[in-house]
């Protein structure tokens, strides 16, 4: 499943804040519950945090205004659907769209967020270290996505369905897609 | 005289925008007086921004007809044929008075309105682009700290607003340009274009037809807002008073347009709909009578079945209502249940509110009453065509201007630096990252990457280019010249992306059309438009006009917009403005070919005062605007467009504000690091040389490997070729000859080009 971005009904109160009232988060939910992958990308993340499927909130910018930029972002944990096809510590050019990307949690849940490395990409320079000049938005630990415990529901702000093509920009995006297409596989759920 | 309460006289006539000799008209056409609804559709129908009324008679003079064209103005959006079977439907619009009285919702629905118009057609929008212009951001000679503030939070306001709906649709805001200039500081111009795609039999019209079909209204209810934000908004001066009328701008929901965007092209699949319009300045007025008008039919609707977004409106308020996201369609009798399944799985209203009639009559009841009765044709065709007089200005003073110029073999590098920071030239990046520009994943070059935004159409191999121009200044110097080189920098900007220009949309801001100058202006303006967009085979295929663009009595530059659409049979040869490569030759193309080398030196002086570096460096802005030479501008685009298709050159830019040694930067700035070491022409003043706007000019880059196939290509199209320099890192070099006028480290030249503008705008006092 994938929960793609964009702005569901109109960021009306809070992004997120409605859809994950609608009637398919039911079975969203269920699915995650069984296993299932799921994929939260940037409005899809807010989601998943409003519905209680990731831990935290997305919150404003700290600029406090819509930020559309290419930014880089490094692979913390390959061991998920999602990232198994990269290195651990490969950086990853994709691009940011949004005005409430700001991930936060309270120091309890960052600590487990580290404890049980569910924090999968942080924001950082084209070398790969972190520093706030990288961090587009403020981000709580330059947190660029993080997965739930059970590793099948994954949660991130860049785009990496923008990122898939070299004419574009960059292709680096793909190696997400790629991941859950091999575990797929795997799984004998789909042909590779 | 049909009953309301009020006694309608010639005194509220007048409040209401109609003059003593209009107000006769209504006299005559409806055979009695008008009542208070009367007056009020059709003071918005005949306001000038509905009616053009001063513009008619002129815009005859721009050329139309192409065999590309297969929709011209008079509908909601040109349409040309781009190949495959596929159009593209096209369009600027301004909403310049509502954004200075309320910036973010004046922005934002100025977005809202001309995205209606796409879809309208059928076509469903893929980009949008803003030309924008403001007063001073920081205060200088003329403006003062609390004026370059209000302009501050005028462009803040503006941004966030088109951000806001733009992004929220999901069209990606892909291009555009800003100016600032003391003559806006009253009077913002918010400029949006905006461009569709559809298969050509899948294109709408709004010719309402067949006795006895129904009128459905769809999409957002009713309310008070935007009220009379046609006739007395945009069709009047700024005074003293101008914040009463907030009232009269209209407030937007993307998210709700998102909805009626679906929802419509759905609801045209089903064959079901004859014909569709959106409702925009006039709202339910203007398009029940224009729909009639064109099919030659009468429409009969009845206010009482419109969803309302509050209670105890009269038939004024919602005739006059501009409230945003509404539609009227006409659809075929028996089949409008189809239709209204359709918006109803949207969650949108959509309601039967009248019938296509046989009498001609735009006829509304309210509340059992007929409350209006009206000719359509008259409301909508039979507005006044004023031949407004016209009257050239007295010779000015600042037409002999002369700057004075550093002396030979000067260190130009400071004064390069301040041009590069100055707000016209510097980096728009604060702008342009608060609009998702890859939304849609269409995007092959967005802002800052090149002179065109260039998009690509799936699913086949094009690409479409598009770029929007304007210069105030020049306009003001000579409005022929200044309109002519707005349409030659817009096709020449679509050229270096590669790609052929192949039709054009223009926005003409101007000044009171009630002033003989403002007037002349506008006629010169448009005689330069139709000269140039002969020469270069591009025409025009629809646009807006905005007069009235003044605040206490003083006028706005003339200040016409060009949009120009361009055409990449393979969007692999799609080019930016990047350097690409270290050791490719830096190229100079110039259109004049072998003239080029004896181009007046005394043309250079007498125009000099009119480019950004006289402006910035010596607060001096006179002298004319380089004259622009079509026939060169022509073998250029010609020429480029051959080169991108056979993959000679690596990267374009045209050569324009701030000259060649601006340019230059820009090709570095865009690239990731790339600098630039370039000698150039000894024989006249340095500062002619580097910074002189003379357009025909492009600078490109080449594999030296391909340096020869150029020089062929371009000795076939008659462009002079000179070799300047290379492409490389660490220093940005410029010399005349053997004096080195421009040097500095090339991350200097970034920090000054790149930080400049957000500094400037987000400090509180601007930067002094």
């Amino acid at each position: 499943m994938i929960l793609p971005g964009g702005f569901s009904y109109g960021d009306y109160l809070r992004t997120g804040a409605i859809a994950r009232f609608s009637p398919v988060m039911g079975a969203i939910e269920r699915f995650a519950r069984r296993g299932g992958l799921v994929l939260g990308i940037c409005n899809g993340f807010q989601i998943l945090c409003e519905a209680g499927l990731l831990p935290g909130a997305l919150v404003r910018n700290t600029g406090l205004r819509f930020i559309c930029r290419q930014v880089h972002v490094r692979v913390e944990n390959v061991e998920t659907p999602f990232t198994a096809a990269a290195e651990a510590g490969q950086v990853l050019r994709m691009p940011i769209a949004h005005a409430e990307g700001n991930y936060f949690c309270d120091a309890d849940t960052l600590a487990e967020l580290e404890r049980n490395a569910q924090i999968v990409f942080r924001y950082v320079t084209a070398e790969g270290r972190i520093t706030a000049v990288a961090n587009p938005n403020g981000s709580l630990s330059n947190i660029a996505g993080i997965c739930g415990r059970g590793r099948n529901v994954l949660g991130l702000m860049p785009h990496p369905e923008r990122a898939a093509e070299e004419i574009l920009g960059s292709a680096d995006g793909a190696v997400v897609l790629r991941s859950m297409i091999a575990s797929l596989a795997r799984a004998g759920a789909v042909s590779a | 005289m049909l009953e309301t309460e009020v006694r309608v006289t010639i005194e509220l006539a007048a409040e209401h925008g109609l003059t003593a000799e209009e107000y006769a008209r209504v006299l005559t056409i409806l055979g009695r007086e008008p009542n208070l609804t009367e007056l009020g559709v059709f003071s918005v129908m005949w306001s000038e921004h509905c009616s053009y009324k001063s513009s008619r008679a002129h815009l005859r003079r721009l050329p139309t007809r192409g065999p590309q064209v297969v929709q011209g103005p008079g509908e909601n959006a040109g349409v040309v044929d781009i190949g495959d079977g596929l159009v593209a439907t096209f369009k600027l619009e301004s909403h310049n008075h509502p954004s200075y009285v309320e910036p973010f919702q004046g922005a934002a629905t100025g977005v809202g309105g001309i995205l209606r118009d796409i879809f309208t057609m059928g076509a469903r929008p893929i980009a949008v682009l803003d030309s924008l212009r403001f007063g001073p951001i920081a205060p200088e000679v003329g403006t003062d700290a609390a004026t370059a503030a209000r302009n501050r939070r005028l462009l803040d306001g503006v941004v966030r607003g088109i951000a806001f709906y733009g992004n929220c649709f999901g069209v990606p805001t892909v291009g555009g340009e800003v100016g600032f200039e003391a003559g806006y500081s009253g009077n913002p111009l918010v400029n949006v274009l905006a461009l569709g795609i559809a298969k050509k039999e899948d294109l709408f019209f709004a010719r309402a037809s067949g006795e006895g079909n129904p009128v459905l209204y769809v999409g957002a209810k009713t309310g008070r807002d935007g009220i009379h934000g046609a006739s007395l908004l945009a069709s009047a001066e700024f005074n003293e008073a101008s914040e009463e009328k907030r009232p009269n701008v209209q407030v937007g929901d993307p998210f709700l347009e998102k909805l009626l965007l679906e929802a419509c092209l759905e609801a045209m699949q089903t064959g079901a709909i004859v014909a569709i319009q959106d409702m925009g300045a006039a709202g339910l007025t203007s398009s029940s009578c224009e729909m009639a008008s064109r099919g030659g039919v009468g429409i009969d609707m009845n206010l009482d079945l419109v969803p309302q977004r509050e209670s105890g409106m009269s038939a004024y308020d919602m005739l006059l209502s501009e409230s945003q996201e509404r539609m009227l369609l006409v659809a075929e009798r028996g089949r409008e249940d189809e239709v209204l399944a359709v918006f109803a799985k949207w969650g949108l209203d959509a309601v039967e509110i009248g019938r296509v009639t046989g009498d001609g009559l735009l006829r509304v009841r309210h509340r059992g009453q007929v409350v209006a009765e009206i000719p359509a044709q008259a409301l909508a065709d039979e507005a006044p065509v004023y031949q407004r007089s016209i009257g050239a200005p007295a010779p000015r003073d600042e037409a002999r201007v002369d700057v004075s110029l550093a002396p030979a073999g000067a260190d130009l590098t400071p004064n390069f630096l301040r041009v590069l920071a100055s707000p016209a030239v510097a980096s728009k990046r604060w702008i342009f990252e608060q609009y998702d520009y890859m939304v849609r994943t269409n995007t092959f070059e967005g802002p800052g990457a090149g002179d065109a935004a260039v998009l690509r159409v799936k699913p086949t191999r094009r690409a479409l280019a598009l770029a929007v121009d304007g210069n105030g200044r020049w306009a003001r110097l000579d409005p022929r010249m200044g309109a002519k080189a707005a349409v030659a920098e817009a096709a020449r900007n679509v050229a270096c992306s590669g790609a052929r220009p192949w039709a054009a949309t223009n926005c003409l801001n101007f000044g009171n059309p009630e002033k003989p100058e403002v007037m002349w202006q506008f006629s010169e303006a448009i005689d330069g438009i139709a000269e140039a967009c002969v020469a270069l085979e591009i025409p025009i295929t629809g646009g807006n006009v905005s007069f009235y663009n003044d605040t206490l009595g003083r006028s706005i530059d003339p200040t016409p917009v060009l949009g120009v659409l361009g055409v990449l049979e393979d969007a692999a040869n799609a080019l930016g403005m990047a350097f690409r490569a270290e050791g490719d030759i830096v190229i100079l193309l110039d259109g004049l070919g072998e003239n080029a080398a004896t181009a007046t030196p005394a043309g250079d002086a007498a125009c000099f005062a009119s480019s950004e570096y006289s402006k910035t460096i010596h607060g001096v802005v006179g002298g004319l605007p380089p004259a622009v030479d079509l026939a060169a501008e022509k073998r250029l685009i010609r020429l480029l467009e051959a080169a991108a298709r056979e993959q000679a050159i690596a990267s374009a830019h045209d050569v324009s504000d701030g000259g060649l040694a601006i340019a230059l930067a820009e090709c570095c700035t865009a690239s990731e690091d790339f600098s630039v070491e370039v000698r150039i022409d000894a024989t006249r003043p340095a500062e002619h040389v580097c910074f002189g706007e003379r357009g025909a000019r492009v600078v490109v880059s080449c594999d030296p490997g391909r340096v020869a196939r150029l020089r062929a290509l371009a000795a076939q199209y008659g462009v002079r070729a000179e070799e300047i320099g290379r492409v490389v890192r660490g220093a940005f070099r410029v010399a005349c000859g053997e004096a080195i006028v421009v040097n500095a480290e090339i991350e200097s030249v970034r920090e000054a080009w790149g930080g400049a503008l957000k500094k400037l705008i987000e400090s509180e006092t601007g930067g002094t």
